[in-house]
């Protein structure tokens, strides 16, 4: 009755070979790599360019002892750090002679240092998360009301350039809320724009209504419409986020949204962390707006913006502007820190066709008078520069007044990388040094060894060979569990390696209740053979039950747990149910193996059953 | 070996009254500092900013607070595993990010000690630690609710009663140490919590699973009977399995340095209260719930009748 048939050992078998080939890359360990990608759509890397790299690295000493080429990049490996690091500098110059215009993104990366056929089927090591490798990790919150307000802002200038158009008479538009209000003196006139800018702003709903003297037409985003804005808000900052990051140089970045208005960034290995902040904080947003001269001479703070103003000399002085807002951030192709004609830092930008077009037109009606760009960084504005408009120009321009090249510098990787549709804010910030990461996986390695090693102390010591076999299938459920974490790639955190240690210390239950329960088999008068077979069957039953409760509380984290405890969650549960399989089905084999084929069983080495 | 060589029946509920006396006194008391000294929750909860940093030499955290405090932080300085471990936490300011603070903490301490290494920085926001305290708390419902559901389909709501009863009292003794000795509740003790009532439930699994076995096999014997020979049938299980799950528990209290300190802490309050209440509580209260043997033997009357009607034709 204690038998298996053959394929069901050899599945088994296959199950574990199978969990051992998976596990086999944690053994390994990493070696330093170089990692190269394209830091811009229009460039590639392939073998053309790694044809171009090898020559340049064998000349400078740094030869690579190997490469993977895919799809997101091209990685070098090589003997030791050093080499290393004299290798991302060669790749460096090569690839990125200009260093104020990277193509090509280099980052410093550890690989597997397992064999190359392991990797090409999939076979990696676990995941590690921040807190065991370190890094940085963000959770940004992107203020959707700031984007739609925008959105507005924008509409109304569409709306004015439009009545003008059309030469359709209107006593303002203004924006109030997330809501636009034009006004008009005549029915009829507001009847016509109500046609107009409804067959040209279809996402706007307009609806009439009347205040007082003023005939008024009130527009409003429709729900979809400010859906997509939502959505499209939340992509164009995540792009703006990768381009960002790209320029910092970080091997395997996670930018990801998180619920409807988050966005997470994982930077692993990031040393300097202030640098990386201060590039992702820097949630700028660039404007230009024309100074309103005449609450500028009297002081007057009526409908204006005021934004302070750093002088050369320290003093800030408060410059007014008009509301309306000339050209955004969006409308900026690309920004080259460069010099002026005095010698003095400036960055020089580029407008697209749209933004090149409205520059035109406002500086050939507002010649001689002053000119603000605003740098708007979480929610703050302040004009970076105030100059006098001394001519027409239209798409390249330059802005001078920041003080130091490392400042110009600044500013034209913002623009460069992009604006952000919304400002976004961080609302959760990890930081973990490298030091700390390896010294928690030292620590939640040591536990979970010395606790397995006890555990199988006692188990062997108290159930002699059912023991060993307990113990050995609880070193084949950990088996399982490293395979599936490393299969899964799931994220493998501290509290993830306390979830490991905690669950094999819950999977021995079965074990004990299976053992126990042939014990008291055996006492009772059956023989070995039936004894082994009823504590089996008699013990599923509760084993299932105890697991499932078990297994809804690592739902529930699951499904409401975030960060730390989703890592522990993941390995809890994945460790129910690999404890299921290792404990009942692999145990089993064992004792059929040692037990079921023999003709007479005279007693079972489980330990003491002799009293009554 | 064989260390529990029972061979008589203990009448535990003999003394079902006394156990449920005890449960409720340390139920009260957990209540009672929970009320009057409240939890020290982690910042993951509460919003605010955390620094770990160390030194090369024994830390003089009086003088780092000092120094903090003069420049006009808000700040609470303790040792961390080691005098050379320094951990900072700092309320959220209005008005300030995450990285000015952590930033400025990092300037200052490398001018008053070159040799400091910022090891950690946790910033959560306000809304975020909200947040997280109701995606707990709604765990905590989730997990109670599933389990009496998955007890009462499988066996009858009596048990599911009586089990989640004596669990989620598991849970607030838990909790009421961590009030008492004002440990840290952070987000790895909620997960250790929530596991612990997942896993001390096991216990009343067991002890109920044999209830049910004996309800079948002991005709004659009374309810108390019936509960009293299955937890003496499941002690030696019982305390074997909680002493395998103690010992993996105990050596990450060991081993597993300070940031897995209290989530072994919470797991070793769980198990040990856990074999306690899930069999000497959860077993009394299935009893005065009234639990019968007619609830479990309904099945085999059924099958007989059926015969029965199958003889007359």
């Amino acid at each position: 009755m204690n038998r298996y048939p053959v394929w069901k050992y050899a599945l088994i078998a296959l199950c574990v070979l199978f969990a051992f080939v998976y596990t086999v890359p944690n053994f390994f360990g990493e070696s330093p790599a170089v990692q190269v990608s394209a830091g811009r759509a229009t460039v590639k890397v392939d073998a053309a360019l790694v044809s171009r790299l090898e020559p340049a690295l064998k000349a400078a000493g740094a030869p690579p002892t190997g490469m993977i080429l895919d799809a997101s990049g091209v990685r070098l490996r090589f003997s030791d750090a050093d080499v290393q690091l004299k290798a991302r500098d060669v790749v460096e110059q090569v690839l990125n002679p200009d260093p104020q215009d990277k193509a090509y993104v280099v980052a410093l990366n550890l690989l597997s240092a397992s064999p190359s056929w392991l990797t090409a089927i999939n076979a990696l090591p676990m995941y590690l998360g921040l807190d065991l490798r370190g890094g940085v990790h963000f959770l940004l919150q992107v203020d959707m009301q700031a984007a739609l307000i925008k959105r507005m802002d924008a509409y109304a200038g569409e709306i004015r350039g439009l009545l003008r158009a059309q030469n359709l008479r209107h006593a303002g538009v203004a924006r109030d809320g997330q809501s636009l209000r034009v006004r008009f003196r005549e029915a009829e006139t507001r009847t016509k724009a109500r046609a107009e800018i409804g067959t040209r702003l279809p996402d706007l709903v307009l609806t009439d209504r009347d205040d007082g003297q003023d005939l008024l037409l009130v527009g409003a985003l429709r729900p979809e419409a400010q859906k997509r804005e939502q959505e499209q808000a939340i992509q164009q900052n995540i792009l703006t986020l990768n381009r960002r990051v790209n320029q910092l140089g970080v091997a395997e970045p996670v930018i990801q949204q998180q619920g409807a208005d988050r966005i997470v960034v994982q930077l692993p290995g990031v040393q300097d962390t202030s640098r990386a902040k201060e590039i992702l904080g820097r949630t700028a947003t660039l404007e230009v707006r024309m100074v309103d001269e005449e609450a500028m001479r009297s002081g007057s703070t009526f409908n204006v913006d005021v934004f302070p103003e750093r002088k050369r000399d320290g003093t800030v002085t408060s410059v007014p502007t008009r509301k309306q807002v000339v050209v955004t951030g969006d409308q900026f192709v690309g920004a080259q820190a460069t010099f002026d004609q005095d010698q003095r830092p400036a960055v020089s930008v580029e407008l697209n066709e749209a933004g090149g077009r409205i520059m035109r037109q406002m500086t050939r009606e507002n010649l001689k008078k002053l000119m603000a760009i605003v740098l708007f960084e979480k929610g703050k504005g302040e004009a970076v520069s105030v100059a006098t408009i001394q001519g027409e120009f239209g798409s390249r321009f330059q802005i001078t007044g920041m003080f130091t090249p490392t400042e110009t510098n600044d500013l034209s990787l913002l623009i460069r990388a992009g604006s952000l549709a919304a400002p976004m804010e961080i609302i959760e910030e990890r930081t973990v040094g490298p030091s700390l990461g390896k010294e928690n996986i030292d620590k939640g390695f040591s536990a979970t060894q010395w606790g397995f090693v006890a555990i199988v102390v006692f188990m062997s010591a108290y159930y002699t060979l059912f023991g060993v076999v307990s113990s050995i299938a609880l070193g084949v459920n950990l088996l399982f569990l490293v395979a599936l974490l490393s299969l899964l790639q799931a994220t493998l955190t501290l509290p993830g390696i306390a979830a490991i240690a905690l669950t094999l210390g819950m999977a021995i239950d079965a074990n004990v209740l299976i053992n126990e329960r042939i014990r008291e088999e055996v006492r009772s008068g059956q023989s070995p053979q039936a004894a082994i077979s009823a504590g089996y069957e008699r013990a599923w039953g509760t084993i299932l039950d105890s697991n499932v409760t078990t297994m809804i509380a690592g739902l529930a984290l699951l499904i409401f747990g975030s960060g730390p405890v989703r890592g522990f969650a993941v390995v809890h549960c994945l460790g129910i149910m690999t404890s299921i399989f290792s404990s009942v089905i692999v145990s089993r084999a064992m004792v059929n193996l040692i037990y079921g084929h023999r003709r007479k069983v005279a007693s079972l080495a489980i330990g003491d059953t002799a009293w009554k | 070996m064989e260390f529990f060589k029972i061979r008589k029946t203990i009448p535990f509920m003999r003394y079902a009254f006394v156990f449920n006396v005890i449960s409720l006194l340390t139920f009260l008391a957990a209540v009672f500092f929970l009320a009057t000294k409240g939890l020290h929750f982690s910042i993951e909860f509460t919003g605010g900013t955390l620094v770990e940093v160390n030194f090369k030499e024994p830390a003089n955290v009086e003088r780092i607070r000092e120094t903090l405090e003069k420049a006009g932080l808000k700040v609470e300085a303790q040792n961390f595993g080691s005098s050379r471990d320094v951990l900072l936490r700092m309320p959220v300011e209005k008005g300030q990010s995450s990285s000015e603070t952590s930033e400025k903490v990092r300037a200052l301490l490398q001018v008053e000690n070159p040799s400091a290494e910022v090891r950690r920085v946790e910033f959560v926001g306000p809304q975020v630690g909200k947040e997280l305290a109701e995606y707990g708390a709604l765990a905590l419902l989730v997990t109670a609710a599933g389990i009496v559901l998955y007890l009462w389909l499988r066996f009858e709501w009596r048990f599911g009663l009586a089990a989640i009863i004596a669990n989620l009292h598991d849970v607030i003794i838990i909790l009421g140490c961590f009030a008492l000795f004002q440990w840290e509740f952070s987000l790895p003790v909620l997960a250790a919590v929530l596991a612990v009532l997942g896993y001390s439930v096991n216990e009343s699994v067991v002890v109920f699973d044999r209830v049910r076995e004996n309800l079948r096999k002991m005709r004659k014997a009374t309810i108390p009977e019936v509960i009293d020979a299955a937890i003496t049938g499941t002690i030696s299980r019982t305390i074997i399995t909680h002493g395998s799950t103690q010992i993996m528990v105990t050596t990450m209290l060991i081993f597993g340095g300070p940031a897995l300190h209290y989530f072994a802490l919470a797991l070793t309050i769980g198990i040990c209260f856990g074999i306690y209440s899930s069999v000497l509580v959860a077993s009394p209260l299935v009893m005065w719930l009234g639990v019968d043997r007619s609830q479990f033997v309904v099945q085999p009357k059924k099958n007989l009748r059926d015969e029965n009607d199958g003889a007359v034709v």
